[in-house]
Parts: C-alpha cells; sequence; structure tokens
C-alpha cells in the first residue's frame, strides 16, 4: 500500500511537472528583442525610462546628468545589469557609477561586477555592470532582499573635475537575468509584485490607458505565479526512487529463486 | 498548467484593453490636450555678448536661432511653447534698467511654428543678462493646469543683477511645489557661467549642459522639449508635521514636501488587517551639501514602538537619497473586524548644508505609498517545504530501503510465524 501511494504521488508528480518546466523556461516578464528600444533615459525616480530585460536603453546626455531606467525582474532571477558610457574626446579622470534600486527605491548591493570606476583621462568609454542578488518570492518586511517588481537603474557620474560638468556624452544600458530556479524558490508571495504606483493603478482601474503611472510594468500579467518550482521535480523524483529502492529492500528479504505468493510492491 | 494559463491571462487583458478602449475614448483624449497639456517656456540670452562669433564659425546667436527654428519644427503637438527673453531690449547703461529687461517673445500657447519663427529672426544681441528675474517671469508663464512645467534657459554669461542670486529664486521656484524643473545651457561658457547655470538646475532637479556645437545645442533642447511631452505623475503637496497626531494622513499615491535639514516630518496611513503598506521616500539635494549624508524612515505604531525602519546612507555627489520600508498587517483573527490601524512615519534625514549654502526652503522631499493585499506568508524556507538536492535523494532513497527491508522481514517473520502455528 505504502509503495503504492509513493509511487503513484511520485508519477504523478512528475507528469504534472513536466509541462510547466518546459513553459517556464522562457524569460519572465514580457522579455522581448523588438526595435523599440528606448533612445533616452529619465532623471529621476519618477521619470525613469522603461526598460524591458534584453533591451539595449541608449541615451545621450550631459557628463554630471543622472540618468534613469527601470526594468522588470521576477521571482528566481538573477539581474545582471550592464552599462557602457562614451566619453567626450578629452576629459580629465572621471568616476562612473550604476547603483540599482528596487521598487521601494532601497539601494540594492551588486553581487559582483565593477559597479563603479575610474576613466583615466582622455579614455574613450568606461564599462560598469552589477550582478544583483537573485530574486526571492518573498521576505520579512525587515530584511532587504530583492523581491519581484521595478528596478531602477541609476547612472552618474561621481566625481568630475569642474571643467568637465555637462560635455556631451551617451551611454547605453542593458538589464539581463538568469535563471537560477529551484535553489533560490522560497516559501510565500506578494499579493503585488513591487511596482511603484500599483496600489493607484488598480483603483482607478483601466479606464485612462492613457494616464501617467509610476511604473507601468504589469500588476497580473507576466508575473510568474510562484507556485512552480523545479523543487517539485527533485521532491517528485525522490519519491519515485525511494519507492524503487523500498522494492529492492524488500525483493532482498525475499531471496532470489523462491516463488513468490505475493508479487513484489502489493 | 501555467503554460494554458499565460495566453488566457493575456487574452484576458487584450480583451479588457479592447472593452476599456471602446468605452472611454473620449474623455482620455480630452484631458490631453487641456489640462495636463505640457508646458514649456524656452528662455533665451539676448545680452550683448551673444554677439561673440565662436560657435563654428558663427555668432553664439546664430546657433541659438538655428536651434530654435529645428526644435520648433520637431516639437511634439501636445506641448504648450513659449519663448521668453532676457536683455533683448533696453540698450543703455543704467543697471537698474537693464535688469528689469526680459519679456516674453511668444506667450505659452499650442504652437504656431509660422509665428514662433518669425518672432524669433527679429532678435538681436543687445543688453544686460537678468537671468533671476527672468526666471521669476517665466515661472509665471507657466501657471496654471496640471501638466508638467519646464524651463528651458539658454545663457553665454552669468547673471550681471546681482544681488538677486539666481541660484536662489531657482530654488524658491521649486520650493512653490508646482513641480517645474529648470534646465539649463552654458553657451561655451567660463567656469563662473558653469557654476552658476549649474546651480539653478540642481536646484530644481534639471539637468545642465556645456554647449560648444551648433548641433550640440539643437540636439540637446530638443531632448528637453521631447522630455518635457512625456507624461510623468504630477505629486500632490503634502506637510508633514513635527509628531504624529497632528500628521497629515496619506492615501496611496505620490506625494512632494519639504524638509528642512535635521528636521522630522511625521506622516500617517491606515493599513487594515490583510493589507500592506509601502512606502519610499526620496530627499533631494538640491544644493550644495556635505559628503556624507542619509536618510531614515521609521514605522512607528500610535503608541511609540517602531514596527519597521528603512534606512540609507552614502557618500559623494548625488541627486537624491531614497529608501523605502514594507508593513503587511497581520489578518486579524475575526474576520469582522476591519478596522485598520495608523501607521505613523518618520522621516528624517541627515544632509548638512555645505558651509554659505542657505537652509531654507527645506530640502525636497518624495514620498510614495501604496496600500495593497498582504502578502501570503511563508511557513517554511523553500518553497511549499518541497526539498532539493542530491542529499535529499540520498535521504529518501535510504529511507524507502530500509523501510523495504524493514517491511520485508516483518512479512517473513509473520509467515513464519503462521507456519509453525
Amino acid at each position: 500500500m505504502w509503495i503504492t501511494r509513493v509511487l503513484s504521488t511520485a508519477l504523478l508528480t512528475v507528469g504534472l511537472a513536466a509541462g510547466p518546466a518546459v513553459a517556464d523556461s522562457s524569460p519572465s516578464p514580457s522579455a522581448s528583442e523588438d526595435s523599440g528600444a528606448p533612445t533616452q533615459a529619465g532623471t529621476s525616480f519618477r521619470t525613469a525610462t522603461e526598460l524591458d530585460q534584453g533591451q539595449q536603453g541608449t541615451a545621450g546626455g550631459s557628463t554630471g546628468d543622472y540618468l534613469y531606467w527601470s526594468f522588470p525582474a521576477d521571482t528566481g532571477r538573477r539581474p545582471d545589469v550592464r552599462a557602457t558610457v562614451k566619453l567626450p574626446d578629452s576629459h580629465a579622470a572621471q568616476t562612473w557609477q550604476i547603483d540599482v534600486y528596487d521598487g521601494l527605491r532601497r539601494r540594492q548591493s551588486c553581487q559582483y561586477g565593477a559597479q563603479t570606476r575610474t576613466a583615466a583621462q582622455g579614455a574613450g568609454t568606461v564599462e560598469l555592470a552589477c550582478v544583483l542578488r537573485t530574486v526571492r518570492a518573498w521576505s520579512e518586511p525587515w530584511s532587504d532582499d530583492p523581491l519581484p517588481g521595478t528596478y531602477y537603474i541609476r547612472l552618474t557620474v561621481l566625481n568630475l573635475s569642474s571643467a568637465d560638468l555637462g560635455q556631451p556624452v551617451s551611454a547605453e544600458v542593458r538589464a539581463d537575468s538568469k535563471d537560477i530556479g529551484g535553489s533560490a524558490a522560497v516559501d510565500g508571495s506578494l499579493a503585488k509584485p513591487l511596482v511603484p504606483g500599483i496600489a493607484v493603478k488598480s483603483e482607478s482601474g483601466d479606464g485612462d490607458k492613457k494616464a501617467a503611472v509610476l511604473s507601468s510594468f504589469g500588476s497580473d500579467d507576466g508575473w510568474s505565479s510562484g507556485w512552480w518550482t523545479d523543487r517539485w521535480v527533485w521532491t517528485g523524483i525522490g519519491g519515485v526512487l525511494a519507492a524503487l529502492a523500498g522494492i529492492g529492500g524488500y525483493a532482498l528479504t525475499r531471496g532470489t529463486g523462491r516463488p513468490s505468493r505475493v508479487p513484489p510492491g502489493a | 498548467m501555467i503554460r494554458t494559463q499565460r495566453p488566457a491571462a493575456a487574452v484576458c487583458a487584450l480583451l479588457a484593453a479592447l472593452a476599456a478602449g471602446i468605452a472611454f475614448p473620449g474623455p482620455a483624449v480630452a484631458d490631453e490636450t487641456d489640462q495636463a497639456a505640457p508646458k514649456v517656456e524656452l528662455v533665451l540670452d539676448v545680452s550683448g555678448s551673444m554677439r561673440t562669433a565662436d560657435m563654428d564659425g558663427g555668432t553664439r546667436m546664430a546657433a541659438a536661432k538655428q536651434a530654435f527654428n529645428d526644435v520648433l519644427d520637431a516639437t511634439p503637438e501636445e506641448v504648450q511653447l513659449g519663448i521668453r527673453t532676457l536683455g533683448a531690449n533696453y540698450r543703455g547703461n543704467d543697471r537698474k534698467e537693464g535688469c528689469k529687461d526680459t519679456a516674453q517673445l511668444y506667450p505659452v500657447s499650442t504652437l504656431d511654428r509660422t509665428e514662433a519663427k518669425t518672432a524669433v529672426a527679429t532678435l538681436q544681441p543687445t543688453g544686460w543678462t537678468p537671468i533671476g528675474p527672468a526666471l521669476l517671469k517665466a515661472a509665471d508663464d507657466l501657471q496654471g493646469g496640471a501638466g508638467t512645467r519646464r524651463i528651458v534657459l539658454i545663457s553665454d554669461g552669468e547673471d550681471t543683477c546681482q544681488p538677486l542670486d539666481p541660484c536662489e529664486v531657482a530654488r524658491e521656484i521649486a520650493a512653490k511645489g508646482i513641480g517645474l524643473t529648470i534646465d539649463t545651457l552654458g553657451l561655451v561658457p567660463d567656469a563662473k557661467t558653469r557654476d552658476q547655470l549649474s546651480c539653478i538646475a540642481d536646484a530644481t532637479g534639471g539637468t545642465y549642459t556645456s554647449v560648444q556645437h551648433k548641433e550640440e545645442l539643437t540636439d540637446r533642447v530638443g531632448q528637453l522639449v521631447d522630455r518635457a511631452a512625456d507624461p510623468v505623475v504630477t505629486p500632490v503637496a503634502t506637510e508633514g508635521t513635527g509628531q504624529c497626531s497632528s500628521a497629515p494622513a496619506l492615501k496611496s499615491g505620490l506625494y512632494t514636501d519639504r524638509e528642512e535639514f535635521g528636521q522630522q516630518r511625521w506622516y500617517k496611513v491606515d493599513v487594515k488587517p490583510g493589507q500592506e503598506l509601502r512606502t519610499s521616500v526620496s530627499v533631494a539635494a538640491d544644493r550644495a551639501v556635505d559628503a556624507n549624508y542619509g536618510v531614515l524612515l521609521r514605522a512607528v505604531t500610535v503608541h511609540g514602538r517602531e514596527i519597521v525602519r528603512g534606512e540609507a546612507s552614502g557618500t559623494g555627489r548625488t541627486d537624491v537619497i531614497s529608501t523605502g520600508l514594507r508593513y503587511p498587517k497581520a489578518e486579524s483573527d475575526d474576520d469582522e473586524d476591519t478596522t485598520p490601524e495608523t501607521v505613523c512615519l518618520q522621516l528624517t534625514n541627515s544632509f548638512s548644508a555645505a558651509a554659505g549654502v542657505k537652509t531654507s526652503p527645506g530640502l525636497p522631499v518624495e514620498l510614495t505609498v501604496d496600500v495593497v493585499d498582504g502578502p501570503s506568508k511563508a511557513g517554511d524556507v523553500a518553497s511549499f517545504g518541497l526539498g532539493r538536492g542530491w542529499w535529499l535523494l540520498g535521504a529518501l532513497v535510504l529511507a524507502g530501503f530500509l523501510a523495504g527491508l524493514v517491511w520485508g522481514w516483518v512479512s517473513r517473520w509473520r509467515v513464519a510465524v503462521w507456519r509453525t502455528n
């Protein structure tokens, strides 16, 4: 009885698992490679230009500007932000920095990547990178773990000689993410992703589509339900193997060549 | 399961969008044109120094005219654009008169390109550089309406009308809370001009650009006008108080306030059981501040117990320092009980003004409040308490094997007992 139960649950779990495993491998939410990549940047959290993951945002600006972009990041993914700044022909040494903030405007630490870099005098470009921690489905309110929702990128020069202020620069920014999978799957989930202004948005309904919003990343669409993780597969396979090992152990005690009145596994 | 869920959700969203589009085509458009139309005023320095011929062979004035022509052609339809000049009319040497010399060349309104271009063509570099008075007048020109407001100031020299410091004028304009941004462009600027123009820009959250070439000027002004056309959420002005009991009650939305150095600001928000409060705050450094700074946002009960805090600190050049917090209020045991809890929010900053910098008006504060449904709490570290990894498999296999063995032995023993009986 025990074995059949375990077997059937395990098989059922694996059967269920096979479907979503394929579906979920597509990047989320709403990653697209279309050509509508933004060609400007915002200058504050409020005006940040929205990027999809995998889109290359470009912008022209002046040295000293604070350039803002935002992108969505979903549960189980580890965002990876990269920026390249093309500097003017002649300039003194400058230090550039990218900062990433979450939907609550809390600064998020970079695990690795050159978040701050100094361009030597006359250098043509400076490349910056920031790999965030993996986005979790839930965390305690007292921690600042990254949660699914909007992420803001701020690119700016940190140190410059005053003569370089206002010189034209251009920047390229790109946010990608890596699927970390079940090892980062935690229990619990947020009712709504951490998208600023989401409460206002859901109150007003979708009557006036044109109305400005703080962040337009969908409230219900595109975000993972948080139900699927590859832990189902591991646990299911574990159950199947346990069942098989159980059968094996049982068979061992019965010896070989003995006519069995009871079929194994019953 | 999810595979079918997603397209279904997409179809639903599409239908909803279509339905919404059919149901409300009128008002959404009407609103756009009238109330929320973005307003931009280009403020051009027409002082005598604009005659200098150092921009790609032409005079600064010629470059500015060229840029204005191009920008007027490319201005988005919905933008209401005006042009104001400074130092365009008074030729004399009387400083007092010269410093009043600012005039509206083209009123802020829906653009008539030909008319505006004709007006620009008449400009001749003439007089003084009264930046401060021009900014004040420009702010008046942009009064009214709910859209974004932007001044683009193009100048080639510093203000010649001290003691009215244009930088402080800009800060005062910003402090009126009408959401006005001033972007500045310096034409072939010297160090003093650069400092002044960048100070004006910083004071209002705008940008400063130094321009050496004609093309740069056109590109940048065009970019700034386009930026004004992007729809942006307009924050609601609020005024936090010194203690929670008298604090303004906030609902979900975006707010602005001012907070002086070392001041405390209190706000309060009602949160029902099962709801989550999310709030984030940005304190902007709109003037020269010392290099080390921070911000602290605390959620406190009415009795003064701290629930959760958000804090951030930083060092070096910055525009804002921001932090945020979440407070999910637990479901109450009694389903009927929906009495909201008043959560007090205390905001403090640890900016310090650099030497010789005025401390009033306070630093601009931006506050977002979202009250949403609460999260479903985690009952375990792992998702649904499921396991993962080779150790799990090993443990399960071992347990299964042992169970099989035991069962086998037990049944052998039972057979043996049955036989002997």
